[in-house]
């Protein structure tokens, strides 16, 4: 079914990403054994057997990201991520891109808030090669100022594609700004449209020299391979990539205490169905307390995961007043994070009841806690979502390369499922009574503009 | 928070059939950051085999079988579609898919989806122009209980009236949201102009005005006449042999009609050689172009399919990615895609770039297009498109057990044959140049419909 809604394609996009994100994955396969190494110039390597294809994906994580971008120069990290496309010393612009696409691969890259990462997918015969293109750029790109002016006018054109056409997403950046008061995720990922405009050659060669090195990045190989093999061929392209400057510990600003309760509002000519979502500080895996993370990941399910959620059930299926209403933890993260909740009404109910009842449920989550039957049965949606995971190899990379790039292990990833088993009603009912409480929380607010004009 | 930017958007990739473009949406774009492969064309002749079971009531599904990981996925579809929707009842399909996990047999909404969380099972219907398609995966433990509860939703939905008027509302406030939507309200446009009064010129979510009319004996009605054996077609794999799949084909479609009863649709010719201006202000403005496309069944499909993926296809190497963006800048994506419906086909060239060189880019996807047109690809780029569509196949088509089974479903609707795998390379290899060059001149030197949605020329950039 369709509903075609840019609010709800706004939050089912973040369902999708909380899916892909808090998620992680078992294990590779029963035939093969994670392995973990590094090479000698401290690049760490990480290979995921899985034999039930000849492919393999080749991925090569930066512990760079745009929270660690210097003031100023927000966008550089996304933006040096198209940089890493141009010409190098060795290969002429557009050569590896026609490397991997005459053999049938694919590739692309992304960039996010603490890390960036560069991907391609080929058969396992074309591993060397990938890795000998990807050695050679992670050291020897060619900037200059042609390169710089061309590429920067496409980011321009993706800010304006991706955030400045569509209001939800200009909503998100200012609640974003909002929500966090001191830590850098407050700045969004493609950068401030000023900062971006501005962004130089200079910028671009110290951002390479300092971030760009083998003991900054992770290798991530999941498919028809051994470890052995990767081993060998990462030693002879990657390994011949002189180790960097040590790096210093990824200590950035962080929240001060939260006080206040904060609101966003845009009113936009071409929105017609208002919508809001509310939000708080919580930690991450990496920042929290033993279990309190999966703890989180559970809350998120039992009150706004799915269509048996409590969100969906009361303000949707038994009240009637929402279209659509959830919650998201975003876990994998190395900082500090937020849980989300959004609700958006339909017919003829009122936001401000539809957020009236959505703060009920939280209310009551953290002052009654859940039960455990809903405990048992959010735990099994994740342990199934493992299994179900297991089928993609994308999946089981994306999640180790993400993990170990915030902090993460390799050990972490495989136990998450335990862990998930070991929580208790009272650790979930705790973070939510110790985390949503609506006074120190940032709230936005989409609306049509007749209604704001009311 | 939007945490992932990429170098280029991806759009979703069209399940099994070549060249034809499915629509993007934002989540497809933002999320599947990595476009996955298990086999590519080589080694799945040697590791995929496709079996075809027939049931004793005469259901046929391909299936492959692979126990690696304890899961099954099944995707089905009936011929038929929103096309399928009466005048008035506009969404009428779209309406009925999502009703199938709000009440079946004896178990009303909640009892219905409680059942299926406990099975550990995900099922989706979704309505296409010319099908209604339905899958589920589920944990092969558990898979009597999953294709129990698929057979309820597939024979006996119960279209009761508080989950009708539930996610009707859902359905409506999707379309009230999109009213003042301008790519939206464009595209409605851009439909009407292209598609005239043929059905695919309709949303297929439907309108406000008939949404409101459809009743439980409408869905009803609807479900009867599409929901038939005559025009199933279904696709299995996973952990689960022939033998047990035949008894749960059984199961699950033996109870349907035989024959379905649909509303005879026309091909439609698009509407080209216009020019549409949706003036909003906009920080960008979006060009849309619209070519004549390629049946499925022409003997020139795959010349066009290269001349295509050479003008603006889905690798960083097209004519049209290396003019507008790398050389110029002009924008974050452009591309050029084959349309490829049951009763309308199109080549459709997008791009968005910002307002005050929209002009220049306009003419530079024209310049680009013409070029192909009159003097067709190169030999070299030839060659290298070719090796890309051979090796690429498995990329786009059958990254997971669920992508294979709707790259098999769409196999059979296209009737391309159970041997299709085998066959597609020695297919594209034997396109000549001579055949591409033919292809780029008879769709490409026609004067395409243009619509440009965005400010007002000479207004603000």
């Amino acid at each position: 079914m369709k509903l075609q809604s840019d609010w709800l394609r706004g939050t089912l996009a973040a369902i999708a990403l909380a899916l892909v994100t808090t998620a992680p994955v078992l294990a590779a396969t029963d035939d093969g054994h994670v392995a973990d190494f590094l090479l000698d110039n401290g690049m760490e390597v990480v290979v995921i057997p899985d034999h039930r294809a000849p492919i393999v994906t080749h991925m090569v994580w930066y512990k760079i990201g745009n929270a660690d971008e210097p003031p100023g120069k927000s966008g550089i990290a996304h933006f040096f991520e198209h940089l890493m496309f141009k010409a190098t010393t060795n290969h002429a612009a557009g050569e590896f891109d026609r490397a991997v696409s005459a053999i049938g691969g694919s590739n692309n890259a992304f960039t996010s808030y603490d890390y960036t990462a560069f991907h391609e997918t080929v058969v396992p015969s074309a591993l060397g090669e990938m890795m000998g293109f990807e050695a050679d750029r992670m050291r020897n790109l060619i900037l200059n100022d042609d390169v710089i002016k061309t590429e920067r006018d496409v980011i321009l054109e993706e800010r304006r594609s991706r955030i400045d056409s569509d209001p939800q997403a200009v909503l998100d950046e200012e609640v974003d700004a909002t929500l966090w008061q001191n830590q850098p995720y407050r700045i969004p990922v493609i950068g401030w449209m000023q900062e971006m405009e501005k962004l130089n050659r200079t910028d671009a060669k110290a951002f390479y020299d300092k971030y760009y090195t083998p003991n900054n990045a992770v290798l991530v190989v999941a498919g028809d391979v051994e470890p052995e093999t990767v081993k060998a061929l990462a030693e002879k392209t990657y390994g011949k990539v002189a180790r960097g400057p040590d790096l210093p510990p990824r200590i950035r600003p962080v929240e001060p205490e939260q006080n206040t309760r904060r609101t966003v509002t845009l009113t936009d000519a071409r929105v017609s169905v208002p919508g809001f979502s509310t939000q708080w500080v919580v930690p991450s895996y990496h920042t929290a307390k033993p279990g309190e993370a999966e703890a989180l990941d559970l809350l998120a399910e039992i009150l706004g995961g799915g269509n048996r959620s409590r969100l969906y059930q009361e303000l949707v299926v038994k009240q009637g007043i929402a279209a659509e209403a959830g919650a998201v933890f975003q876990g994998t993260m190395l900082d500090a994070t937020n849980f989300t909740v959004y609700a958006a009404p339909r017919g003829e109910a009122r936001l401000a009841d539809v957020e009236a009842a959505v703060d009920a449920e939280v209310a009551r989550i953290a002052k009654d806690g859940v039960t455990s039957d809903e405990l048992e049965k959010a735990k099994d949606r994740y342990v199934r979502s493992v299994i179900f995971a297991r089928d993609k190899q994308d999946d089981m990379a994306n999640m180790y390369g993400s993990t170990l790039a915030t902090g993460g292990s390799v050990q972490d990833v495989l136990e998450w499922p335990d862990r998930i088993r070991k929580v208790t009603v009272d650790e979930v009912r705790d973070v939510a009574a110790r985390y949503l409480d609506l006074d120190h929380s940032t709230t936005g607010y989409l609306l049509p503009q007749t209604q704001a004009e009311n | 928070m939007m945490t992932s930017f990429m170098r280029r958007p991806i759009l979703p990739s069209p399940t099994g059939g070549e060249g034809r473009a499915a629509p993007g949406s934002l989540l497809m774009i933002l999320f599947l950051s990595i476009l996955f492969l298990i086999l590519p064309a080589l080694s799945a002749r040697a590791a995929m085999n496709i079996q075809e079971v027939t049931s004793p009531k005469g259901i046929t599904a391909w299936l492959v079988e692979d126990y690696s990981v304890p899961v099954i996925a099944i995707r089905f579809v009936f011929d038929g579609g929103t096309t399928q929707d009466p005048p008035g009842k506009e969404g009428l399909a779209n309406l009925m898919t999502g009703l199938f996990d709000e009440g079946a047999g004896d178990f009303d909404s909640e009892a219905f989806q409680i059942k299926l969380d406990d099975a550990g099972a995900e099922m989706s219907f979704d309505a296409a122009r010319d099908g209604t398609y339905g899958s589920m995966r589920m944990l092969a433990e558990q898979k009597d209980a999953a294709f129990d509860l698929l057979r309820l939703a597939v024979t006996h939905p119960r279209f009761d009236q508080a989950p009708i008027d539930r996610i009707r509302a859902q359905v409506l406030s999707g379309i009230i949201s999109n009213e003042r939507d301008p790519n939206t309200v464009a595209q409605r446009k851009w439909l009407r102009a292209i598609y005239g009064t043929h059905p695919y010129s309709r949303p297929d979510q439907g309108t406000r005005q008939s949404i409101a009319t459809i009743t439980p004996a409408d869905l009803s009605a609807f479900h009867k006449a599409n929901f038939a054996r005559d025009g199933l077609h279904v696709a299995v794999v996973g952990a689960i042999d022939a033998e047990t799949l035949k008894q749960k084909l059984d199961a699950v479609f033996g109870g349907l009609p035989e024959k379905q009863a649909l509303i005879p649709v026309a091909d439609v010719e698009p509407k080209l050689g216009q020019q549409l201006e949706v003036n909003y202000d906009l920080p960008q403005t979006s060009l849309q172009l619209a070519y004549p496309g390629v049946k499925r069944s022409a003997p020139d499909f795959f010349a066009a399919v290269l001349m295509n993926e050479i003008l603006g296809g889905s690798t960083f190497t097209s004519r049209l990615y290396d003019e507008v963006r790398e050389k110029r800048g002009l924008a974050y994506g452009v591309s050029s895609d084959l349309v490829d419906h049951q009763h309308a086909d199109a080549l459709v060239v997008t791009t968005a770039t910002r307002s005050d060189r929209a002009a220049e880019t306009l003419a530079l996807v024209r310049q680009v297009v013409k070029q192909m047109a009159e003097e067709g690809p190169t030999e070299a780029e030839l060659a290298a498109t070719k090796r890309y569509m051979i090796g690429a196949y498995a990329i786009n088509n059958l990254n997971s057990s669920g992508a294979i089974a709707a790259t098999l479903v769409e196999l059979q609707l296209d009737r391309l044959g159970i041997d299709y795998m085998q066959r597609r390379a020695a297919l594209i290899n034997g396109v000549t140049l001579d055949q591409v060059k033919a292809a780029a001149k008879k769709l490409l030197s026609v004067e395409p419909a243009v619509m440009v949605v965005g400010p007002a020329a000479g207004g603000k950039g």
